[in-house]
């Protein structure tokens, strides 16, 4: 009962905080120059024209209705019709999603394919080469942009060994095989600033966790230390590392838009960014409320989860 | 005398040379930077100037100079502004408690949800694309993160005897923050001065590769990049002298941080 209590608590925390958001987003859209129905016809249209579109587009009617118009839609799937496009926000952003989706998560998958054996390996032991070349990745990984790491992977690997494309996107149609392989590039250039990150916190939380006590009482009932490691450090070590890949979220996010450029990838990011280049203001609305709903949301995740993972918050707060 | 952490000495003076020469951009560059040069177009590096030329024919050395004042310059505009905020907000926070505090960290959350890219586009549709927009959109979201910072360090000094002693004395909570709290969190807000910017400076870099940054003919590091691209076949030096300008900026101030903290907090595990 008390748990259900504060699940009910968090989900109304979170339902207010996205409540601020998407009225910071509407505030700001709506005071931005551009009518869209002048942007539809064009400077050339009729005054009559324009207003029978505006009362069309229900752009006549007050803000408050408006704002809850707009909301009432999002809620039953309806984000409105894009101006450039002439398709419903909603069927874009499906459509983008199916290239944003698989590469932050093929990203994701890299970062902690890298990151967890570099960092639990440096931790196993501290001071040797390995642990000397986790400490210089994780210097290194976060000073560079993804976006620059992206130019260096079409340089090098794309241009250079000619084992890649050096951009664009062949679509699902093409093959899932052909379509990962364009991703892969993408995918990696967004991995390596993360898996950088991840790396300094698994070394961190493995160090940590390994000079606990119950790890002690773990070695003296004659676990060897690899034993130790898999068993009671590595399940206690995955806490932060979870976090922390919630709190990257923001940052994925941010990135996939760059890497999508940089690689011409029709995604998510892209669309939110050649929106705002053709004033096209109801996607960019949708589209930022859609991140700022993944980032709040996962937040919200890794808090819960956080509670599930460990034992010792149960019960607690 | 005790001895400074390594990392303080070679971050220090990455970040100095870095400030020397965006300084120095202000006055003296080896050439023009907005000057072009049709004919000695997209020449590698040591064949004119030190580092080449880019696709007009611009002097690639002298452009990094300068793009570093703009790439310094509004990285430092941006955190100054999100650390006087959040540090501000944070503070407050931990002083009031209850429904106050509540109040405030749920406005973080909202603001978290809008990383700088985010922002900027936001931003942008209303006010266009720019300088000031890049300021704004990154120092936004750096007010959430030190008033994070803040109020987590603030914390645990409310809790200290002497903060007890005072408010027996009478001092007020206001008074409280700025004589016993601040002082005592301020070396953990300069540490966080110093990587928020190598942050705030890799925001900026994307920010302006998707040219939302300060617009042309102003040198940026990042647009350098955008451009570089179409010649990325012809001219590799153009992809590589900008990105190792960021890198080794962001590398430079992420060492400061990491020797400021060492240096301020002794016993934190240094291995750790």
């Amino acid at each position: 009962m008390r748990r259900l209590k504060r699940i009910g608590r968090r989900l109304g925390g979170l339902a207010a905080v996205l409540t601020l958001a998407s009225v910071v987003i509407f505030a700001l859209i709506e005071a931005a120059p551009g009518d869209p129905a002048l942007i539809m016809l064009g400077t050339g249209a009729q005054p009559d024209t324009l207003a029978a579109l505006r009362a069309e587009l229900g752009l006549d009617r007050p803000l408050a209705l408006r704002y809850l118009d707009w909301i009432g839609g999002v809620l039953r799937g309806d984000l409105g019709m894009s101006y450039t496009y002439g398709t419903p926000v909603a069927e874009l952003i499906v459509q983008r999603l199916a290239v944003t989706l698989p590469l932050t998560a093929l990203a994701t998958a890299l970062a902690v394919a890298i990151s967890l054996p570099l960092g639990t390996w440096a931790a196993h032991r501290p001071g040797g080469g390995v642990d000397g070349l986790a400490t210089v990745f994780a210097q290194a990984g976060i000073a560079v942009p993804n976006f620059w790491i992206g130019l260096l992977l079409i340089l090098g690997v794309a241009l250079g060994l000619g084992a890649f494309p050096t951009g664009g996107f062949p679509g699902w149609d093409a093959g899932a095989g052909t379509a990962i392989h364009a991703l892969v590039l993408p995918a990696l250039a967004l991995a390596i600033p993360q898996a950088a990150v991840l790396t300094r916190v698994t070394r961190a939380a493995v160090i940590e966790i390994a000079s606990e006590d119950f790890i002690r009482t773990a070695r003296a009932k004659g676990l060897t230390r690899g034993q130790a490691l898999w068993r009671h450090t590595m399940p206690n070590a995955l806490l932060p590392v979870v976090t922390m890949l919630g709190l990257q979220i923001p940052f994925l996010i941010s990135g996939a838009v760059l890497v999508e450029t940089v690689f011409n990838l029709p995604g998510i990011g892209t669309l939110a960014y050649n929106a705002l280049a053709q004033r096209d203001l109801i996607v960019v609305q949708n589209v930022v409320l859609f991140f700022a709903v993944i980032v709040l949301a996962s937040n919200a995740a890794v808090d819960a989860l956080y509670a599930v993972l460990d034992p010792r918050l149960r019960g607690r707060r | 005398m005790t001895r400074l952490p390594l990392s303080l000495l070679v971050g220090g003076a990455i970040t100095a040379a870095y400030l020397a020469a965006a300084l120095t951009s202000r006055v003296w560059t080896p050439a023009d930077p907005t000057a072009m040069n049709i004919a000695r177009r997209l020449a590698p590096p040591g064949e004119a100037g030190f580092l080449g030329t880019d696709q007009i024919g611009r002097d690639v050395a002298s452009i990094l100079m300068a793009g570093a004042w703009t790439s310094l310059g509004i990285a430092a505009v941006a955190v100054a502004l999100g650390a006087a905020l959040g540090t501000a907000a944070g503070l407050a926070a931990a002083a009031m408690g209850g429904r106050a505090e509540r109040a405030v960290m749920s406005l973080n959350a909202v603001m978290f949800a809008f990383p700088p890219i985010l922002s900027a586009i936001l931003l942008g549709a209303l006010l266009g694309p720019g300088g000031g927009t890049a300021i704004l959109a990154i120092g936004l979201f750096m007010i959430p993160v030190f008033a994070r910072i803040a109020r987590g360090a603030a914390l645990p000094v409310w809790a200290r005897d002497y903060v007890a002693a005072a408010r027996m004395a009478g001092k007020g909570r206001a008074r409280i923050t700025l004589e016993h709290v601040l002082p005592n969190i301020s070396g953990q807000i300069v540490v966080q001065l110093a990587i928020q910017t190598g942050l705030a400076i890799l925001a900026e870099a994307g920010l302006s590769f998707l040219g939302m940054g300060v617009p042309p003919p102003s040198p940026s590091w990042g647009r350098m990049l955008s451009e570089a691209q179409t010649w990325i076949g012809t001219a590799p030096h153009l992809v590589l002298a900008p990105g190792l300008a960021i890198a080794g900026a962001v590398l430079g101030l992420n060492l400061l941080g990491d020797g400021l903290r060492d240096l301020t907090d002794p016993r934190r595990d240094h291995s750790a």
